[in-house]
């Protein structure tokens, strides 16, 4: 567990000024909703804000059409990372596993979409999903980000088995364990972080998708969506602000967690050389 | 050994075929209970695989595996009496050394108080006594290798396989280890089974030694069989160093037209005025090159007639001073008719 094992030099004055208003560049937008969700002007962005209130959480949390897309997008989220734990895992077992014909074309059919502009493979999903008749649905928006969550799992997870002992899994069989213990003993601790950091990262992108969504979608409006619509009503400004406020932080914490894990599971794991 | 009168691992006609490579072809093989037998052979010649194959990491394209008289070609590895020390030890990384050992045990549901008992018994074995509560990154190589050894012998096996597990220590380590698997050998009577590309550490280590070649075994002998008596000329060459005689030179040595090796070692380097006894084979040559090594010197005579001999001497009473005279003077070889041994034509 080695913290700070490499401390450095000093960094110089102007590399810091400007990593300062790198991150100021990227962030700033951001405190612009946050502090825009206190102003008591509903139409316009004023500065300095006349006043403060927290009246518009409250107008929020009440609003049955916000909490009908949260739920929505919570469940959509919730199942297209479980959907693509297990396929991205199987997916990364099977290519890391046995060398079969076209084993590399599969690795990047798998990566393409991630690379793929969203709004292609939406166009695409929807073309397909229509020309099989299948109703626009709750499903469909699963099946749309799942295209991408499984990405997210598939990578995690193979660059994991890669740093695995291959004969690991032969020393488990050899001691006794059939595939199912060996799967449960060996396999899954030396991939859990894996998969949880894979499993986050892919919850905190399908949870904040627009594109694929509005393709795949019939009428169903997820929190994303929902925002987006409440644009063009200038009257409920403050409100998409708190709502958007909501998405970040729902977003921002997976993520978090997601590169806590990684980082220091980098540190413990796969140390037997 | 004991009373089992049945092979521990017996061949009939095994072969492994990946596509046109032949890994293994058509071998037959007795290995005996309680013995410590050594596969030996070049990278590529199938002795890993024959480890595989009696692990069940892989299967005979056909012939079959029997354990004690039990065909067991077609088991998966989880169903044979078997088990496996790893080149790179496969020490589980999330586990504890003493979970490792455990693992054995518990996937076999045997119960906590026993698993324990038997774990401490293992840490004491392998000298290791006190570390059961460290991951396996904390343990340096030797001590890894210790893990590996007592995780396959917990489970008491009826044979132990040891796929090259030397190769990573370093030299001081590695003798260390070979006298101490072997102490560890006679002390649990299991058969062991043991691949090696290091034809000293079989000769030093080992019952009896397969020695392998293009995936046909050449020979299977005891230690001082194969050294002395090689069957072949790969043997001849792979295990120690030998000359090769054949053609004229062996005809005009021995007056009959073979191909036979003699080891540097049992050739005497003597003056022309000696006599050799009777029963020696004998020519003479002159010296070309000497090599002092200290603890022995080795010349290189060409022969009168043709062909070169390489003879070691031990420097019992001779110094480098003596030895380098002896450069470019003629000499007399003789050795006894006993130490030469005789290849197929």
């Amino acid at each position: 567990m080695p913290s700070k094992a490499y401390s450095g030099q000093n960094a110089s004055w102007g590399l810091k000024i400007a990593a300062f208003a790198g991150l100021l560049f990227l962030h700033m937008p951001i405190l612009i909703i946050f502090l825009y969700t206190l102003t008591p002007d509903e139409t316009t962005y004023t500065f300095p804000l006349p006043g403060i209130t927290f009246k518009w959480f409250g107008i929020t949390l009440q609003r049955v059409d916000f909490w009908r897309a949260v739920t929505l997008s919570l469940q959509v989220a919730a199942i297209a990372t479980v959907a693509a734990l297990i396929l991205g895992t199987l997916a990364a077992a099977a290519v890391y596993r046995s060398k079969f014909f076209g084993r590399e074309a599969v690795s990047f059919l798998l990566v393409l979409p991630i690379a793929l502009p969203g709004i292609v493979t939406g166009i695409a999903l929807r073309t397909a999903i229509g020309s099989f008749d299948i109703d626009f649905s709750f499903w469909t928006i699963i099946i749309g980000h799942a295209t991408f969550c499984v990405v997210v799992v598939y990578n995690n997870v193979l660059a994991r088995f890669r740093r695995m002992q291959g004969s690991l899994i032969e020393a488990s069989m050899d001691l006794g364990a059939n595939s199912f213990q060996t799967f449960r003993y060996v396999v899954f601790p030396n991939i859990a972080t894996a998969l949880l950091a894979g499993g986050m990262l892919a919850f905190a992108l399908s949870f904040d998708e627009v594109i694929v969504t509005t393709f795949t979608a019939g009428q169903q409006t997820t929190l994303p969506i929902w925002i987006f619509s409440q644009l063009s009503r200038p009257r409920d400004r403050p409100v998409t602000n708190v709502a958007a406020m909501f998405v970040m932080l729902i977003t921002f914490l997976p993520i978090f967690f997601a590169q806590r894990i990684s980082a220091s599971s980098s540190d413990t794991d796969g140390e037997t050389k | 050994m004991t009373n089992q009168s049945l092979p521990a691992i017996k061949f009939d006609k095994v072969s492994r075929h990946f596509g046109e490579v032949r890994a293994v072809d058509e071998a037959d093989l007795e290995i005996r209970d309680g013995e410590f037998f050594s596969m030996l052979g070049p990278s590529g010649s199938g002795k890993t695989t024959c480890l595989r194959m009696i692990a069940g990491f892989d299967r005979p394209t056909s012939g079959h595996i029997f354990l004690y008289g039990q065909d067991v070609s077609n088991l998966p590895p989880y169903e044979r009496d078997v088990n496996t020390v790893f080149q790179d030890y496969a020490l589980f990384p999330h586990m504890t050394v003493a979970e490792n050992i455990a693992y054995g045990l518990m996937v076999k549901n045997i119960a906590k108080p026993e698993r324990v008992k038997r774990v401490d018994e293992m840490l004491e074995l392998v000298q290791l006594s006190g570390f059961g509560g460290r991951k396996p990154s904390q343990l340096s190589g030797g001590q890894r290798q210790r893990v590996a050894l007592a995780r396959a012998l917990v489970n008491h096996p009826k044979v132990l396989l040891l796929d090259e597990p030397l190769g990573a220590l370093d030299l001081k380590l590695r003798q260390q280890m070979q006298v101490e698997l072997k102490a560890i050998q006679k002390r649990v009577g299991i058969t062991f089974i043991f691949v090696t590309h290091d034809q000293e550490e079989a000769l030093t280590m080992s019952d009896r030694i397969a020695l392998f070649n293009k995936g046909k075994i050449e020979q299977i002998g005891a230690p001082s069989e194969i050294y002395e008596h090689p069957a072949s000329i790969f043997v001849a060459n792979f295990v120690g160093t030998s000359n090769l005689v054949s053609g004229e030179v062996a005809k005009r040595i021995t007056g009959a037209d073979i191909t036979f090796s003699v080891r540097p070692e049992k050739i005497h380097l003597g003056s022309v005025a000696e006599n050799p006894p009777s029963d020696s084979y004998t020519t003479d040559g002159i010296v070309r090159d000497v090599v002092y090594l200290g603890l022995y010197t080795r010349y290189q005579v060409e022969l009168d007639g043709g062909g070169d001999l390489v003879v070691v001497e031990q420097n019992l009473k001779t110094t480098s001073m003596d030895v380098l005279k002896i450069k470019d003077q003629r000499v007399r070889l003789y050795w006894n008719k006993e130490h030469i041994s005789k290849m197929g034509a």
